[in-house]
């Protein structure tokens, strides 16, 4: 299931999708939000009701829970690619964000605070286009 | 026309609990006032998110209650709210805007890195994302007074200022010692000067507030209160 926000990325990709398990009829989800105030959370929440309603379960749980605390550290590998080749540099705790047009290690930040919350947003210095980089967390 | 107010039978835990919630919703609504007034687009982005931050800290400290969320955040009237008085203060200027925010969230990044440890597992959750959440509120708001008190005449008169103004309502917050000693240094590098501890404004938690908490409460109540049951 894809990320609203991030549509190149799925919940499992993210670490936000910690367990699914049937209970009887019941199919009980549990994700975790990743920042306090993210909206995308109620999305994520419908969509999941109604994918699985989609495959023919009426009965769905779907549970946040707050610990243990989401973190950029649980994203894979496979989601980092992808992150890149959609233009967003992925979470990197290790060095600044480089160019994800141009691949230059020549970037500034412009704003802690970009388009979502989990966003920050940068400018490549080389071919100077802007980029968001996933914050890490 | 109104819906009744509720009032809480409060615990020591669920007292606590809505100190808490108040504070971030409280602050967290006086942020989004700027949206669509910011400088910047950059700071309307930075500023909205901060308040996206509190609201959703709010809402988990809400949900830890037990409680309705919406009932307690739309039906309670405003003596029966628990948040410092600082935080309802109007936003005046952006210098007014950030000194508020600085010295709140130095506070709150205090508070939370504390309680990550509580032994309390609902406080301790919300703890560790609010923790990480509130150390980019305090650089945001560090990073802006510094620029603004070590800036023009201007921005640094009206830093001072806001300091000035805002200093006689930081007596409500917790910690006050380990406070006092994150805030001098950046205060210092801003070149602005820290008021003396004089008289401490009081009364947020007891819910004694100021004439400000009525008329933001009104705004933000009167949808849900108009139409009770009222969903998206």
């Amino acid at each position: 299931m894809a990320d609203p926000e991030i549509p190149v990325l799925t919940i499992e990709d993210l670490g936000i999708l910690r367990d699914v398990r049937l209970d009887g009829d019941t199919v009980e989800v549990t994700i975790t939000p990743t920042y306090s105030g993210c909206p995308a959370m109620n999305v994520i929440t419908w969509e999941i009701e109604a994918a699985l309603a989609l495959a023919g379960f009426s009965s769905v749980r779907v549970s946040s829970v707050l610990s243990p605390a989401w973190t950029t550290a649980w994203m894979s590998e496979d989601g980092k690619r992808k992150l890149r080749a959609y233009g967003i540099a992925p979470p990197n705790p290790t060095a600044p964000p480089t160019c994800p047009q141009c691949n230059s290690a020549m970037t500034e930040l412009i704003s802690a605070f970009g388009s979502t919350s989990c966003k920050a947003l940068h400018r490549c210095l080389s071919c100077r286009e802007p980029f968001d980089a996933f914050k890490c967390h | 026309m109104a819906t009744t107010s509720i009032s809480v039978d409060e615990t020591p835990r669920l007292r606590n609990l809505l100190m808490l919630a108040d504070d971030a919703l409280i602050l967290g609504h006086r942020l989004s006032e700027w949206t669509g007034h910011a400088p910047t687009l950059e700071e309307e982005l930075a500023l909205t998110n901060i308040a996206l931050d509190l609201i959703g800290q709010a809402r988990a400290l809400y949900q830890a209650t037990g409680l309705d969320e919406d009932a307690l955040a739309y039906l309670r009237d405003p003596n029966r709210f628990r948040n410092t008085l600082i935080a309802e203060l109007p936003n005046g200027d952006f210098a007014f805007t950030i000194v508020r925010l600085f010295l709140v969230s130095t506070a709150s990044d205090l508070y939370w890195r504390a309680t990550v440890a509580s032994d309390d597992p609902d406080l301790a959750a919300i703890a560790a994302k609010a923790e990480k959440e509130t150390a980019y509120h305090v650089r945001h708001a560090a990073d802006w007074l510094v620029r603004l008190g070590d800036g023009t005449d201007e921005s640094h008169r009206r830093a001072q200022t806001a300091l000035n103004a805002l200093w006689p309502f930081t007596g409500e917050l917790a910690g006050r010692p380990a406070w006092l000693r994150a805030v001098a240094p950046v205060l210092a590098r801003a070149t602005l000067t820290q008021p003396a501890d004089g008289w401490m404004q009081s009364g947020g938690r007891d819910g004694r507030h100021t004439e400000h908490l009525g008329h933001l409460l009104a705004e933000m109540q009167i949808l849900p209160r108009t139409y009770p049951g009222a969903t998206w």
